[in-house]
């Protein structure tokens, strides 16, 4: 039956891929395993940032905020009252905040959800556009969001940030939530309301002819995919350890959009593939920033090139191999062993 | 309402050309800022002086997203080149005043133009999705190169014998730099305006923005009138970058980022595609944001965010803008 033998590739699949994480887990560097969590998290956030931009079509600028509130949210629920005694030494926090402490899932849970909550208050002005107005309107909540954090010195702390936050997050956390991520967004993706998401890209208009109600679709995408991202900030805080309102910036978000854009807009596999070229792409190019003896000649390492190459790649992306890597299909056994099948077959002749 | 701060309080972020100080309004109450009509003519020179700013970037938006429906994220970084374009010519190559601004305005309304060509043009059929992601690329790129060219350090940009001081009118001070930003404004934005309404490459701007396709069949080389509106749009940037420089002094890779998005808002305020409503749309969010910091100094860490603030209301209340004529769709 063709559904249980795609379960059954699944499965083994799900299996072969933790089983890598336990063995990487014990031999593994320090820094391999960083950069395999950092690919976690991206993947993560690529496939929901991917849901609002490419499923829906809804061109958001904002997932820097999301990420802030969650990391944000997730950190001021994880650290002990003592701790953040220590941490917020210019203004008190504020009363019921600075008391709280709960167990990591559940700051998580509680990062997501107060992100989801921000999500769906900003709907109401955010989709009153669309197109360009809407990009520009989602980048200024990122804006606002990053003034916000460095003002509200009782909430957040301010400039000065949060520190200390435990390490919480390991192979282990980041892993399991991109696998849970990607299975929710699958399953969204393709039930009545991804195919709404994607009637509405298409064509807000003749979607609303057909009894969808686009505001609620948007807002509904917007709220998901925002959950995803503030539980991804909440373990890129407790990855990171420390956070401030100027890790947020408008970076994270152009360095999302180069991922979902060389992925495919609209394909989840593609965003998965491209973050794990990204993550992995942005760590090997750092030889770029080494000085390195190139056939023979000295080449002085250019801290910051990096930079450039992706805005280059993103810019030669968009002129020449618009629709990415995946263009808007998606991974599928049939369609991967139907690929298998024809290279044997081929290879035979 | 007063709080803790006493006595003497330079507003250094509006410039160090005053000879004189503000009076502090922290020592006056609400009643009193706003009767004092000194203090509030006063912030309305600094108000007037950043809207000034503010309303010459803003037209070059207006005037590319009439003409291409395109929102050229690049705007605010043609700012940034020409700020350091002005510095290099005067610091490095110790060339004098005029020749260097005269070579900013020019280098960087030529960058206008090899932008659109290198990366709008090849992307003028496409869903504007795509255009606006690579204008996004076209600002990182900006931005990098000189990051990783120039370096991240804040270099000073020098200010001019003649625009440093102030006029004293009774208890307003107003910067000299303020005269000229006014006045440079004022020219400008007649010349602009003369040019789009009166000449033939005007007019036919005016028509691209209308239908674009039709221009075509009347014989108008589309590409040269759209590089020409790039020229302008970025010429009218590199002189408010020149003059923002000369007003805040320190010139950085993503210097041009927050007065780009300002500058859009202010686009949007008066109605984008129109370019007398970009000038005043420019000047309301000048002035606003430096009353409300006025008024309210416990809210000066939040003066960027007046600007999206005001974009947010006018999108949910009257989103044609001011002088507005279209709807996105």
């Amino acid at each position: 039956m063709a559904v249980s033998r795609d379960r059954i590739l699944t499965v083994f699949s799900l299996f072969i891929l933790f089983s890598f994480l336990a063995y990487a887990d014990s031999n593994f560097s320090h820094y391999t395993l960083r950069i395999l969590q950092n690919i976690a998290i991206f993947i993560t956030l690529a496939v929901s940032y991917n849901l609002i931009n490419g499923i829906a079509g809804q061109f958001s600028l904002g997932p820097n905020a999301f990420l802030a509130v969650g990391a944000y949210a997730s950190a001021i629920f994880t650290l002990s009252p003592e701790e953040k005694l220590r941490s917020f030494i210019i203004e008190p926090m504020l009363w019921p905040l600075s008391v709280i402490s709960v167990p990591f899932a559940a700051s998580l849970l509680i990062a997501g959800i107060v992100t989801a909550l921000v999500a769906i208050l900003m709907a109401m002005p955010v989709f009153r556009v669309r197109g360009d107005y809407l990009a520009i309107v989602s980048l200024g909540f990122g804006e606002v969001f990053q003034v916000l954090a460095n003002n509200s010195m009782s909430i957040t702390n301010g400039s000065l940030g949060l520190k200390g936050l435990h390490p919480y997050t390991n192979l282990w956390w980041s892993w399991g939530i991109c696998v849970f991520t990607v299975f929710c967004t699958l399953r969204l993706v393709n039930s009545s309301y991804g195919r709404a998401m994607k009637a509405v890209r298409e064509d807000e208009t003749a979607a609303e002819a057909m009894g969808i109600n686009a505001f609620r679709i948007k807002t509904l995408a917007f709220a998901f995919s925002a959950f995803f991202q503030g539980v991804a900030g909440g373990l890129l805080a407790h990855l990171i350890t420390t956070i401030s309102p100027s890790l947020f910036t408008f970076m994270f978000t152009f360095n999302l959009l180069i991922i979902i854009v060389i992925g495919g807009l609209g394909s989840t596999t593609g965003s998965i593939i491209a973050a794990v070229l990204i993550t992995w792409g942005g760590e090997a190019l750092r030889f770029f920033e080494e000085p390195a003896n190139l056939f023979g000649f000295q080449y002085d390492g250019i801290p910051g090139m990096r930079m450039v190459l992706f805005s280059v790649i993103l810019i030669l992306v968009m002129l020449f191999a618009r629709s990415g890597i995946m263009g808007r299909s998606e991974f599928s056994w049939e369609g991967a062993l139907g690929w298998i099948k024809n290279k044997l077959s081929v290879m035979k002749v | 309402m007063a709080s803790g701060f006493q006595g003497d309080f330079k507003f250094f972020d509006l410039g160090r050309h005053f000879s004189k100080s503000p009076p502090s309004s922290f020592t006056l109450s609400f009643e009193d800022k706003v009767l004092d009509y000194s203090f509030a003519l006063q912030q309305l020179v600094y108000g007037l002086t950043v809207g000034c700013l503010y309303g010459l970037l803003a037209i070059g938006y207006s005037m590319v997203y009439g003409v291409l429906r395109l929102i050229n994220f690049a705007h605010g970084d043609l700012l940034m080149v020409s700020a350091y374009v002005g510095f290099f010519g005067i610091v490095i190559f110790h060339l004098p005043w005029p020749v260097s601004f005269a070579g900013a305005i020019a280098l960087t309304a030529l960058l206008g133009i090899l932008i659109d060509r290198g990366a709008y043009k090849p992307i003028r059929k496409s869903p504007r999705i795509n255009a606006l992601i690579t204008a996004i690329g076209v600002s990182f790129l900006l931005e990098n190169v000189a990051l990783v060219t120039i370096g991240g350090r804040p270099k000073s940009f020098p200010t001019p014998d003649f625009v440093s001081g102030a006029i004293v009118v009774g208890d307003v001070s107003i910067p000299t730099l303020s005269v000229w930003v006014f006045v440079v404004t004022v020219v400008l934005l007649t010349l602009c305006m003369a040019v789009v309404k009166k000449t033939r490459i005007g007019m036919a701007m005016r028509a691209l923005s209308r239908d674009m396709e039709t221009v075509m069949l009347m014989g108008v080389d589309k590409d040269r009138v759209i590089s020409f509106t790039f020229a302008l749009g970025s010429a009218l940037a590199a002189a408010g970058g020149i003059m923002w420089c000369m007003k805040y002094p320190a010139v950085e890779p993503f210097m041009g980022v927050i007065p780009g998005l300002k500058a859009f808002v202010a686009a949007v305020l008066g109605g984008i595609g129109s370019i007398s409503g970009a000038a005043m749309g420019g000047m309301i969010l000048g002035l606003a944001e430096v009353f409300i910091v006025a008024v309210q100094p416990e809210w000066s860490g939040y003066r960027d965010a007046v600007a999206f603030f005001l974009m947010i209301v006018i999108l949910l209340t009257r989103p044609t803008g001011i002088m507005g004529e279209r709807l996105p769709d």
